[in-house]
């Protein structure tokens, strides 16, 4: 299978001529058409004959000097506006709302020469851990399909798990691209607040909303964030520092390098199937010559409070606007988790609670910071679970209120700003996969990448597949 | 959390109407028991110390980031774009509800 290879081993085949963009967008629509109605990864497809007429227009129009990314099909969530084509967040809010401008990232994507094939299923407007939050249905795991994907970039994860892709473009606000990912055995980067531009993409929580890659390893992730990266004049909060050559340092060595390990992240209520796996991903860095290191996160079980208030009050003032008089349907197509989300942001906000809950929360932010920055000036990165749990059954979290946000335990520190990458590191006894994380400091993405590299040239977690696909 | 004070149907119907949310009597009455325990699970972080902790609301560290106020055509939506999405449309123009009584 063509999309079992990398991004560059793709790029190369393409420039070389060994197959074609055509084969690729085929063997994807192939897939799509004998696995998706199992998984539900996608919210729009786009026509088939359209999309392969496209990639022979690639496949003429081939210079040696095309951007890696040129010619291989690609998918993105649901939430980024991409002009002439339905954006829905997978909420009726918008639906039949047909985006009349592009978003930066995804128009940089498209600059490189990529080719969109379809937009994915998410939780509507980004609120939820397992993709079932919407109206379009649950995304289901492609490792088994009684279970949810993750969410809220589920269609991405499932989508490229079962290989219906070569990569996706996500979105992380507190976990939304590494739960997934872990919970479909995929690789995903959330990358510091700035790195990415937000425009185009409809906001969440907009201080802590970050774009980032999905993909089959930390080396495509690479590749795409080069082309994602990089400051945007038409979001303020894009940052101006130069964007490194994220692939240049990916086969550095990584002896002495320190990680860090939070004591409170491997006591209770972690699964011990978990624990086990990251304690085994530990070892094996210690035969890269890392060194592991006991760190503490006292404020961890905080974290989620401060995160859901913040969050919610960002929401319910950026929800506001959606009244249907220039696009979209009227406030009671909301889902209820979406009304709920509104609500506590509401009250965060409003006059009598304002000091007692965001205000407060905000100052939590920069007691997180500040604990991050000590955990950090003690390692090199921090290692952490990314769920507490395996995928769990459809039905379960959003069902449950409380439970759905304690899935952001590990993932929710994404008030501090900080990247993280999330990969494959085992599978439980049951066949679920199990996903690790590598915290860094700002801008460290280059960093993260070459140690998440390192750890999948000496495993090879990341490149099984669902059995599902090969049915 | 102790101390406090338990939240009422009205409470959530006069929340639902600053959120601009419609929600029946029956509505309120499910979503009240849920509301109340992310309340209360949210209320933890009045037991943290933040004595003398600034608030951060971003944590880029940039201020001030202008743009020369020039118009850029090639980012202009013509009219019948602007309006492609609206429902309600009158002579080019959206249309939007009365809010002054005849």
């Amino acid at each position: 299978m063509l999309i079992d290879k990398s991004l560059t081993e793709l790029a190369s085949g393409l420039i070389n001529k060994e197959f074609s963009s055509e084969e690729i967008v085929k063997e994807c629509f192939d897939k799509i058409e004998k696995i998706n109605s199992k998984l539900n990864a996608f919210t729009t497809v786009l026509d088939k004959d359209e999309v392969i007429k496209k990639a022979r227009e690639k496949d003429n129009k081939r210079t040696e000097n095309n951007n890696s990314l040129y010619g291989l099909p690609f998918i993105i969530k649901d939430s980024y506006n991409t002009r002439g084509f339905p954006t829905t967040v997978a909420s009726n809010v918008l639906k039949n709302y047909i985006s009349p401008y592009d978003a930066t990232v995804y128009s940089r994507i498209l600059n490189a020469g990529a080719i969109l094939i379809a937009k994915t299923n998410m939780d509507a407007w980004g609120h939820g851990a397992s993709s079932e939050n919407n109206d379009y249905g649950p995304v289901r795991n492609p490792w088994d399909t009684s279970r949810v994907a993750g969410g809220s970039s589920g269609g991405n994860a499932a989508a490229i798990s079962s290989r219906m892709t070569t990569f996706g473009i996500g979105e992380d606000t507190g976990g939304s691209i590494r739960n997934p990912s872990s919970w479909c055995n995929i690789t995903g980067l959330k990358v510091t607040y700035g790195r990415t531009s937000r425009y185009g993409c409809v906001p969440y929580v907009s201080s802590f909303d970050t774009m980032g890659p999905m993909a089959k390893s930390a080396e495509d992730c690479a590749l795409i964030l080069q082309t994602m990266a990089g400051q945007d004049p038409l979001d303020a909060t894009s940052s101006p520092k130069a964007v490194p050559d994220y692939s240049k340092n990916l086969q550095n060595r990584i002896s002495g390098l320190v990680l860090g390990m939070p004591k409170e992240c491997y006591a209770k209520g972690l699964d011990p199937e978990i624990k086990s796996s990251i304690e085994k991903a530990a070892e094996q860095f210690q035969q890269l010559g890392v060194k592991i290191k006991e760190i503490s996160i006292p404020l961890l079980d905080y974290g989620v409070a401060v995160y859901y208030l913040i969050g919610t009050s960002e929401t319910s003032s950026n929800l506001a606007r959606y009244d249907a008089v220039r696009y979209g349907q009227d406030r009671s197509n909301f889902t209820k988790e979406t009304i709920r989300r509104i609500m506590l942001g509401t009250y965060a906000l409003s006059a009598g609670y304002y000091d007692a809950y965001y205000r407060k929360a905000q100052k939590g932010r920069t007691l997180f910071i500040k604990e991050y920055n000590k955990a950090l000036s003690e390692c090199d990165a921090i290692l952490m679970p990314v769920e507490p749990m395996v995928a769990t059954k459809i039905g379960e979290l959003i069902n449950d209120p409380i439970q759905n946000m304690l899935a952001d335990i590990y993932t929710c520190q994404t008030p501090t700003g900080l990247p993280s990458l999330a990969l494959p590191c085992g599978f439980n006894q049951s066949g679920m996969p199990i996903g690790m994380q590598l915290i860094g400091k700002m801008f460290t993405e280059e960093k993260l990448l070459n140690i998440g590299h390192q750890y999948q040239q000496m495993t090879d977690w990341h490149k099984r597949k669902p059995p599902l696909i090969e049915k | 959390m102790k101390n406090q004070k338990a939240i009422t149907k009205d409470q959530v119907k006069h929340l639902a109407k600053l959120a601009n949310l419609k929600l029946t009597d029956k509505e309120l009455e499910k979503l009240l028991p849920q509301f109340t325990s992310v309340v209360d699970f949210v209320s933890k972080v009045q037991s943290l110390n933040t004595k003398n902790i600034p608030e951060t609301s971003q944590v880029t560290g940039l201020e001030n980031i202008f743009r020369e106020d020039l118009i850029d055509k090639n980012r202009m939506f013509t009219q019948d774009e602007a309006l492609s999405n609206a429902k309600k449309t009158y002579k080019g123009y959206f249309e939007v509800d009365a809010i002054f009584e005849e």
